[in-house]
């Protein structure tokens, strides 16, 4: 790692990106204390990281994720909550099992679950004792697509709380949907960063459209650049604000436009992370 | 501080109970004590009225001595074979991940775990030790001349050889780890065979391979002091003196309190080493 610095506000969910290898799990095990950097400082909520009583009030799910597997999933809540200190009742640790799906569960030993079910206990072990930041390394690598779903719900809910989190993932869906800003990582270095409409630069939406008429066409070529595959439409926005998809799908329906679907543009963030860890290993060998 | 060391025995505690090493450690003691009980009961029966009172009292005392050791063994493989899973194998599996994660200290987290062991193998052998004073005083009316300091001693070696097993499960492999505080336990045992063998024999150089590896590893040291106490006063007198140095479940000397000093020393010594171990180690 050489010179990574990034900061997650209160309420602020940040998306760590990267190829495999660029130091991705490391930057958040120096962040907890569970690797030592060569030199460097890292401050966690304002009190040095190396601090034990600094990871007070922060929950971590691992990539890695076990839990002892001689234990209850409540059993392991109830030890996490000893050990973070923090005063959580039975019930407040119930209904942190129910959020993530395991309320049912909570009295079997961890060792028969399975590896998505881990990864939910491992999510209420982050979450048990009201942290104000949230850590979580490949949070839905084990889950079904209904999994990730409660995960982005479970993320989205504590973004509204106020908990910072920052997320690591590869899947870059994910971290578009839910994410205020991505830091890139490449070999141990911050590649770029900023919130996604800085990193994006544009906007981009598809939309399937039938019945156009050429005013239609004149409409969407007014919001931006457009590309046509068949009845598909990818426009891009040079600049974006709130108004601008609503305002044109009202226009285009207005006009007789049949609209079939509206999709944001997901693929642009691949793009650009590609386009930037391409630049950097372009720019390594110059 | 205190309360994360507590929880964290506690935890070790709980993990010795559910992965059932309480049970097979319970079935196994139950075992022995079944078949020295009843070893015992044929001896004082067969030998009834043909042994001087002072044979009776040094065979007794070999027997127990060498059954005493049997616990030993146990103890040190129960113990060696659950500090590696406990401590190397929860920093392998990612179990210690979550769990570092939270505001406790390394050495806090360590320090719970030695507890935890301690306490179980301590507890073990006291008990076992304990029933089986009470099987030998039943079956030949033998009672050993001091039976507290003999268990004592006994917990003291369960723990400087744990306290080696969790030095090095913090280094290498959780399997390892088990492998190699056990064989280091039997080596300062032959050892200190060797070394009485020498001194009886009253050649110097073999008996010092006795004395180097007592100070290395104290285990064994403590485990003479052990038999000590359990053996009766006058048994090694009938064997023939000495000469019962050789006699690998036969104590010459009572341990001497600057032994007893070194012995702790030890254990702080490489514990501290362990904690430093632990303390720098990326996760």
């Amino acid at each position: 790692m050489d010179g990574v610095s990034l900061e997650v506000g209160r309420g602020e969910v940040v998306g760590l990106l990267g190829p495999n290898g660029a130091g991705k799990t490391t930057v958040i095990k120096m962040l907890l204390g569970l690797v030592r950097p060569d030199a460097g400082e890292v401050m966690l909520l304002g009190q040095p990281a190396a601090e034990p009583a600094a990871r007070a009030r922060v929950g971590y799910l691992p990539e890695l994720f076990r839990y002892q597997p001689w234990l209850s999933a409540a059993e392991v809540l109830a030890l996490h909550v000893r050990l973070s200190g923090a005063e959580v009742t039975a019930p407040e640790q119930r209904d942190c099992l129910e959020l993530v799906g395991l309320a049912d569960r909570a009295a079997d030993r961890v060792g028969g679950f399975s590896k998505g079910m881990q990864q939910r206990l491992g999510l209420a072990v982050a979450l048990v004792a009201r942290p104000e930041f949230v850590v979580l390394d490949e949070p839905t690598s084990a889950l079904d697509p209904l999994g990730r779903v409660d995960v982005r719900d479970i993320v989205l809910s504590l973004k509204s709380r106020g908990v910072a989190v920052l997320l690591n993932s590869h899947l870059i869906g994910e971290v578009e949907r839910v994410c205020d800003r991505v830091v890139i990582l490449d070999r141990g270095r911050v590649a770029a960063s900023g919130s996604l409409v800085e990193l994006l630069g544009q906007h981009e939406v598809r939309l399937h459209l039938t019945a156009l008429p050429p005013a239609g066409e004149t409409r969407l070529a007014a919001a931006g650049r457009v590309e046509r595959e068949g009845d598909w439409f990818t426009v891009a926005f040079p600049a974006d604000d709130e108004a601008t998809v609503p305002d044109l799908v009202r226009d285009l329906v207005a006009l007789g436009v049949r609209v079939h679907a509206v999709e944001p543009g997901r693929i642009s963030l691949e793009e650009r992370l590609l386009g930037i860890l391409r630049e950097g290993s372009e720019g390594e060998r110059s | 501080m205190t309360r994360v060391v507590l929880t964290v025995a506690g935890l070790t505690l709980r993990e010795a109970a559910r992965r059932r090493v309480l049970l097979a450690l319970a079935i196994l003691t139950l075992v022995l004590l079944a078949l020295s009980g009843w070893g015992f009961s044929r001896f004082a029966a067969e030998s009834g009225g043909t042994l001087t009172s002072g044979e009776a009292r040094l065979t007794a005392s070999i027997l127990l001595n060498l059954v005493m050791f049997g616990y030993s063994l146990i103890a040190a493989l129960g113990t060696a074979f659950l500090a590696g899973p406990t401590l190397a194998g929860e920093t392998e599996s990612g179990i210690a991940l979550a769990v570092l994660a939270r505001p406790i200290r390394r050495s806090a987290f360590l320090l719970g775990k030695w507890l935890g062991l301690v306490t179980f193998g301590s507890v073990f052998v006291v008990l076992a030790g304990l029933a089986q004073i009470v099987v030998v005083r039943v079956t030949v009316d033998y009672w050993p001349p001091a039976p507290a300091t003999a268990l004592a001693l006994l917990a003291a070696q369960t723990t400087v050889l744990l306290t080696l097993a969790v030095l090095l499960s913090t280094v290498i492999s959780p399997m390892a780890s088990g492998v190699v505080a056990v064989g280091m336990f039997c080596t300062t045992w032959v050892a200190g065979v060797v070394g009485g063998i020498g001194a009886s024999l009253d050649n110097e150089a073999v008996a010092r391979v006795g004395s180097v590896s007592r100070m290395l590893l104290p285990t064994d040291g403590l485990w003479r002091g052990a038999m000590h106490g359990f053996q009766d006063p006058s048994a090694l007198l009938q064997f023939g003196g000495a000469d019962g140095e050789a006699f690998p479940f036969l104590s010459a000397a009572p341990l001497t309190w600057a032994y007893l000093v070194w012995a702790a020393s030890w254990v702080a010594m490489v514990w501290g080493l362990a904690a430093v171990s632990f303390v720098r180690r990326d996760l």
